[in-house]
């Protein structure tokens, strides 16, 4: 830990969030007088410039003279991390003390190469994407401003100013989603992934408080070094914390509960749902559960709740998945499951496991995404699946990057998911008789998104067209190139193995459950299951979809009530529409809006409004304007007050009578002694 | 030297004081006339003026004469645009009935 302080290299952390804020500000402000090229320049420099900084950065920790971390393991990893970048206090309250404070470390390493990296191509690809929108310098103004926002929450060194982040990329995306706000739905759904994601951090605050009343401070290293200080300290609070930081993770990675939002956002610009909702906002919870790592490691409770929500969720939309026909609802559906695979990863304590399938997953989703946006963009903004098919000549490119990414997803090795997803089933399966359990639904998440993958390659790309009067044509280089990059890095993203993988992220994130006692044998029977599952959802895919068509209708129509509960998602929007959505407006029109509002708190504006009326009606009398009337009044107080004083003396014992002068003469003595006094 | 040894006591001169205020008052609120108005002004003055001095004879002040000096200026300068303006006045409306100069008002 305090390493960092022996190793003082300057590497510029500070620049990585400023550099795409400025380009925020300047597309912001100046976007729309500027012409458009400029635009283009300054919304990819931006980005370009923190990737510059992130890979100078990770050279620098790779050439440093390393340190072997765990006993036993061959790998090593640079000494120097974690890097801290103080860049000033932030609040002092009493013992509190919160700092800018930024950390590079072997975890915020490998997510800023993910933010930053495919960020960067995303941002590539929208020129190409968005050439004829009339917002475009207003989309990438958002989309720099996403990645000032994420970049913040990965290098954050303390969790309020995670929180910043995490709230900031939440602002991000609802300005992204809701894009399009002339469009109903799109400002709709913007709107709903902001409510829902403010549930989610309501949970997220209430752990910040827990965590600040338990352990006096909010900084990462500090906590973590007050927990080692205290071995015994487990459950408890510490379950409470857990949990709510769960929900939080929830609400920003679209797990259940909280999942409702991640469909719905795939309102907003393909990119959007590419950079955001899939490859690297969704991800902030699993990162966040990664990088608070050592509270969930005292709560086995949490630790199974977080792998029971996983489980659930990867199986849950895999299964809603299957039905859907709109091209990016599939892979939100797809990019549920997969997250749900990360959580489970983290419920099993392979934290490790869980990033490595959050880098790869980046990588193929963001292809997933990108594809589709060719597609949609080939097809003149057709989402469609039914109306889609015969695009394998007529896109040649996206075809088979998307297939890459099709068979990347399935798990089919040696591409990156195989890895991945195979080092979070193993992960489970070593967890005992439960973890047995979690290993075979995440084996039939497999297997089950095997299946809507291929469903959704042969709809779009196989047999006849379905659309004859479109004519698809193939996206310009701008955007073909960041395909092509992705697809690159999901073949070969995983062939660093999970071991290495792990081995570098030990410091940051623990060391794999089984980094002790590693079983190969089991490993490799594990992944035969997992492959012959991805195979096995490729033929069925293979059969229903290409050779008999009408096969699927029939098995649809032969399980009606099936088929309506997955093709209404379960029916879950409608009923938290009805349960919670419902009842809130019932009392906000009525008891907040008639009762409190029009009744309570507008009686009493019209009550003190009526008063001053009433008043104003009284009094407006004495405004005569007649100078005599003002006189009068004016004498008629004077008497008055010399009344009082009369009255008022003589009650106090000094006698004030015209006939009995003393006093009179005693006052303006007094009176003439301070004249004398003011005149000198 | 005190009061007492005056043929006149204190108290009469304040009385006689307070009852010319008294008619300067009345005077300014009941009466029409511009002219009558103005003269209970000047009354209300003088009223203010004979304490002024019967203070500073009766405690050998000589600053409440001084003041005396300067209201007495101050009434002169004041009856110079007074008299001025109430002949303006007589001249535009051809009346000098406070009541029907009332143009300002709301």
């Amino acid at each position: 830990m305090n390493a960092s302080s022996a190793f003082p290299i300057q590497l510029g952390l500070w620049l990585i969030p400023l550099l795409p804020f400025a380009g925020f500000l300047l597309n912001g402000i100046l976007g729309c007088r500027l012409p458009r090229w400029m635009v283009t320049v300054i919304g990819l420099l931006a980005p370009l410039g923190s990737l510059l900084i992130v890979f100078n950065a990770t050279l620098v920790a790779a050439s440093h003279p390393g340190i072997t971390v765990c006993k036993g393991c061959a790998y090593q990893v640079p000494s120097y991390l974690p890097n801290v970048e103080n860049l000033g206090h932030w609040l002092a309250v009493g013992s509190l003390h919160i700092d800018f404070s930024l950390v590079f470390d072997q975890l915020s390493l490998v997510m800023l190469l993910v933010v930053t990296g495919v960020g960067f191509l995303i941002h590539v690809y929208s020129v190409g994407y968005m050439h004829s929108d009339p917002g475009y310098a207003r989309f990438f103004s958002y989309l720099n401003l996403f990645l000032f926002f994420m970049t913040t929450l990965v290098l954050a060194g303390n969790i309020l100013l995670m929180f910043v982040g995490w709230e900031g990329v939440g602002l991000a995306s609802y300005l992204l989603i809701a894009f399009w706000f002339e469009k109903p739905t799109a400002a709709a759904a913007g709107k709903k992934a902001f409510v829902v994601n403010r549930i989610g951090d309501f949970g997220f605050l209430i752990a910040i408080f827990l965590i600040l009343a338990q352990f006096g401070t909010l900084t990462f290293s500090e906590i973590a070094a007050k927990l080692a200080a205290n071995p015994t300290f487990t459950g408890g609070v510490l379950t409470v914390i857990c949990l709510c930081l769960l929900f939080g993770a929830a609400g920003k990675s679209a797990q259940l509960p909280l999942y409702v939002w991640l469909p719905d956002a795939m309102e907003g610009p393909t990119p959007v749902s590419a950079l955001i909702h899939a490859a690297t906002m969704v991800t902030a919870g699993v990162y966040m559960i990664a990088r608070t790592h050592f509270l969930f490691d005292r709560s086995p409770a949490a630790l199974s709740t977080v792998a029971i929500v996983g489980a659930a969720t990867a199986i849950f939309a895999a299964t809603i998945g299957l039905v859907q026909n709109d091209i990016k609802r599939v892979l939100a559906y797809s990019t549920i499951s997969q997250l749900g695979y990360m959580f489970l990863a983290c419920g099993v304590a392979a934290y490790s496991a869980a990033i490595f399938h959050l880098v790869t997953h980046a990588f193929f989703k963001a292809l997933l995404f990108l594809c589709a946006g060719s597609v949609i963009h080939a097809l003149g903004g057709e989402q469609d699946m039914r109306k889609m098919g015969g695009l394998r000549t007529k896109i040649p490119i996206t075809f088979w990057t998307m297939t890459i990414a099709v068979f990347t997803i399935a798990g089919f090795p040696p591409l990156a998911a195989f890895f991945s997803k195979d080092s979070i089933l193993y992960a489970a399966f070593l967890q005992g008789s439960g973890g047995i359990v979690l290993w075979f639904v995440g084996l039939f998440t497999a297997l089950l998104t095997a299946l809507y993958m291929f469903r959704l390659w042969y709809m779009t790309f196989f047999g006849e067209s379905r659309t004859p009067d479109a004519h698809p044509h193939e996206s310009p280089w701008s955007m073909r190139a960041p395909l092509i990059i992705l697809a690159l890095l999901s073949i070969c993203g995983g062939w660093i193995g999970i071991e290495r993988f792990a081995a570098f992220l030990a410091p940051s994130t623990g060391a794999l459950p089984w980094a002790a006692a590693a079983n190969p044998r089991l490993e490799i029977a594990l992944v035969a299951f997992a492959v012959a599952c991805a195979i096995v959802g490729w033929r069925i895919a293979h059969v229903f979809y290409l050779r008999k068509p009408e096969r699927a209708a029939q098995l649809a129509a032969s399980v009606p009530l099936g088929y309506d509960l997955l093709a209404n998602k379960f029916y879950i929007d409608e009923l938290y529409n009805s349960v919670i959505v419902k009842p809130l407006f019932v009392v906000s029109r009525y008891i907040l809006g008639w009762v409190v509002d029009a009744a309570i708190l507008g009686g009493l504006a019209w009550l003190l409004a009526g008063i001053a009326n009433l008043s104003g009606m009284v009094l407006q009398r004495w405004q005569s304007g007649n100078l005599r009337s003002y006189a009068a009044w004016l004498a008629a107080a004077a008497a008055a007050v010399l009344l009082f004083v009369l009255l008022a003396g003589s009650s106090h014992g000094w006698s004030l009578t015209l006939f009995h002068p003393e006093p009179i003469l005693k006052l303006s003595r007094i009176s003439i002694a301070h004249l004398g006094q003011a005149s000198h | 030297m005190s009061f007492l040894q005056q043929d006149v006591p204190l108290s009469w001169y304040l009385i006689l004081s307070a009852i010319l205020f008294s008619l300067g008052v009345i005077g300014f609120l009941i009466k029409r006339n511009l002219i009558t108005v103005f003269m209970s002004i000047e009354l209300m003055l003088n009223a203010v003026n004979l304490s002024f001095v019967t203070f500073a004879r009766q405690w050998n002040e000589v600053r409440g004469q001084i003041f005396v000096f300067f209201v007495m200026m101050v009434a002169a300068a004041e009856a110079a645009v007074g008299l001025a303006i109430i002949i303006a006045v007589f001249r535009a409306r051809s009346t000098l009935a406070v009541d029907r100069i009332n143009l300002m008002k709301l």
